[in-house]
């Protein structure tokens, strides 16, 4: 600690190249905490006790294949089955296609498996009692300032209605709650549509259905029951895929993009550029103070208190311009979730992203100050003070 | 007088490439404790690395150096940065003194070797910073100070932690007349009154003039003034 005024003040020899390196550095991490909570976020999606008892049952093919409706009572009949239900993609856009909107048609016991989600008893029968009604999110209702009573043009990407247009009128009839923002935040954007005037409206549709989901009675016997959905259709004209809630959220989205090795490709571009500069940075901080390393040693300062100098230097870099970027990303990415009204969900940078990030600052700060520490601790003497390191 | 440093038979030689050069060879010389020795003679000559291998900066080729009863060409790497620590204080030319650092806190340096608490390590700065009349320039930098004012800190670190020894390397070669005269002042001073033991390297007659012996060197080997007058 008593050396910290000197390492302290070599830092900020060159305050410019400091502060610019710094704010290469603070850029760097403020996109890694960012991007490592999308990624948090999509790794957890499906990760809840009651995630745990759900099981989704789609097509073995694609996502994007449909299943027959008459499947849905054969899978209740399974042993150790409590509940199934099912539901469609609708595709959902308000006003314009970059709103989209999580909507799905679900059948009438489809809240019945999904107690994540809470609507009051009178919406519940209003929902049931209401062809074109629809069940929203408080927080997709708060970001297009929707509420009860409200008629709402909606625009299927995907199905259009019987005669060819692709505008849905519905209404909403009732909200829905979620108990826990923070793991529930996508069922705070749903958008629940019935299914059955979703099948008699579209052509496209005919009595099929997008994607079963049971509930099992014992979560140990989820592996029994999924094999044993799959066996009813195993050699017909749909065969299909039963995986818990977790991995299904996780195979779908993979089919969507495979985010992890998004934010490692970016992230390790982005830190290879940083140890490139910053490795650049510390080289040259060390290389002009030859000869006041030189001073150091003739004062009596020995090698490998020269070499802990300077890598603490150059940790104490990497240290701050870490901290302040993931201090930024736990502050911008909830600002900015806040201000998308829901449409974006960037959750602050949780202990594990924090973790991480501490970790490769402390990583990176000794890999980009090795070379200079061992190049300050063999520094000669003699020939430093003469000019000829 | 005791010989405070005794060196026997020294020999370096330097090696560039495929260059061998010896800069000095087969020197003989004591130098008592409380003396203020001035080393003498042209570029080249290798008074700089006689002052170099006194002070424990550079290792001999051959011979012997024993300061205070100490053999330090047998002292290794470590070793020899503990002892410099402790037993020498070294003013350069050029100052050297840390140009991010206020003077209080250069002269601060040598103490941060030492197991002296923060509060013990100011006072002793502050007094060697009284001691070469700097006690208001404590919070000044070193562009704040002028070349003279520079050299009485660089002094002040060299005096800190009350060394046997000061080795000075031209100390003077860098300033004007008058603030090499306050600088050769201070260190008269420092060893007529504290009984330092100076050896300093100097292209000035005027400076050697203050020491209370001057040894000449030419090409590597100690000659008498008559003959260092003739070369």
């Amino acid at each position: 600690m008593k050396y910290l005024h000197l390492i302290w003040a070599a830092l900020f020899r060159r305050k410019g190249r400091t502060l610019l390196t710094l704010v290469s550095i603070i850029t760097a991490f403020l996109l890694f905490g960012l991007l490592d909570a999308v990624r948090v976020g999509f790794d957890q999606a499906g990760q809840s006790a009651n995630g745990a008892r759900r099981l989704q049952t789609g097509s073995k093919l694609s996502f994007i294949q449909l299943l027959p409706i008459t499947l849905g009572a054969r899978i209740a009949q399974i042993d150790g089955v409590k509940d199934t239900t099912y539901a469609n993609w609708f595709g959902g856009a308000y006003q314009k296609p970059e709103n989209q909107v999580f909507s799905f048609a679900v059948a009438p016991n489809y809240l019945d498996v999904y107690p994540e989600m809470q609507v009051s008893a009178e919406h519940r029968k209003a929902f049931a009692e209401t062809k074109d009604g629809v069940l929203v999110g408080e927080g997709l209702a708060r970001r297009f300032g929707w509420k009860v009573g409200d008629q709402i043009p909606m625009q299927s990407t995907i199905f259009p209605d019987k005669n060819g247009s692709q505008n849905w009128p519905f209404k909403i009839v009732g909200i829905i709650h979620v108990a826990d923002k923070k793991s529930g935040a996508w069922y705070d954007e749903m958008f629940l549509l019935n299914w059955k005037y979703f099948d008699d409206t579209t052509p496209w549709n005919k009595g099929q259905v997008g994607w079963y989901v049971t509930h099992v009675k014992d979560v140990n016997q989820a592996d029994r029951v999924l094999k044993a959905i799959d066996e009813l259709s195993a050699n017909s004209d749909h065969e299909t895929r039963t995986m818990t809630e977790q991995a299904a959220m996780s195979s779908w989205m993979k089919q969507v993009a495979d985010i992890n090795l998004i934010v490692t490709s970016i992230m390790g571009a982005v830190f290879f550029t940083l140890l490139l500069l910053a490795g650049n940075t510390m080289m040259q901080a060390v290389r002009e103070r030859t000869g006041e390393i030189a001073v150091l040693k003739t004062l009596g300062f020995s090698g490998p208190s020269l070499l802990g100098m300077v890598l603490a230097e150059s940790v104490l870099l990497l240290l701050i311009g870490g901290v302040i970027g993931l201090l930024l990303a736990s502050i911008i990415g909830p600002a900015v979730s806040a201000g998308s009204g829901g449409a974006l969900n960037l959750p602050a940078a949780g202990l594990v992203s924090w973790m991480m990030g501490v970790g490769l600052a402390l990583a990176f700060g000794l890999g980009v100050g090795a070379l200079p520490a061992l190049r300050a601790m063999r520094v000669n003497i003699t020939d430093a003070l003469a000019g000829r390191a | 007088m005791s010989a405070l440093i005794e060196v026997r038979d020294l020999s370096k030689v330097y090696t560039r490439g495929k260059q061998t050069v010896e800069v000095l060879h087969n020197i003989n010389l004591d130098v008592q404790q409380g003396e203020f020795l001035a080393l003498m003679g042209p570029s080249g000559s290798g008074k700089t690395t006689l002052l170099n291998l006194m002070g424990g900066l550079d290792a001999p080729s051959g011979g012997s150096i024993t300061v205070g009863g100490e053999r330090i060409d047998q002292l290794s790497g470590a070793a020899l940065a503990k002892w410099r620590a402790s037993k020498v204080g070294f003013v350069f030319q050029f100052y050297n003194l840390m140009p991010t650092l206020s003077a209080q806190k250069n002269v601060e340096l040598p103490l941060l070797l030492t197991k002296l608490s923060a509060s013990e390590r100011r006072k002793r700065a502050a007094i060697a910073l009284q001691l070469v009349g700097l006690a208001d320039r404590a919070a000044h930098k070193p562009t704040e100070l002028s070349g003279g004012q520079q050299q009485r800190v660089s002094i002040a670190r060299a005096i800190v932690s009350d060394p046997m020894l000061l080795v000075c390397d031209e100390p003077t070669g860098d300033l004007d007349r008058q603030s090499a005269e306050d600088v050769l002042t201070l260190l008269q001073a420092l060893n007529r009154e504290h009984g330092k033991t100076i050896v300093m390297v100097t292209h000035d007659p005027r400076a050697a003039a203050r020491a209370s012996h001057t040894l000449h060197l030419d090409k590597g080997t100690l000659v008498t003034e008559a003959e260092a007058a003739a070369a």
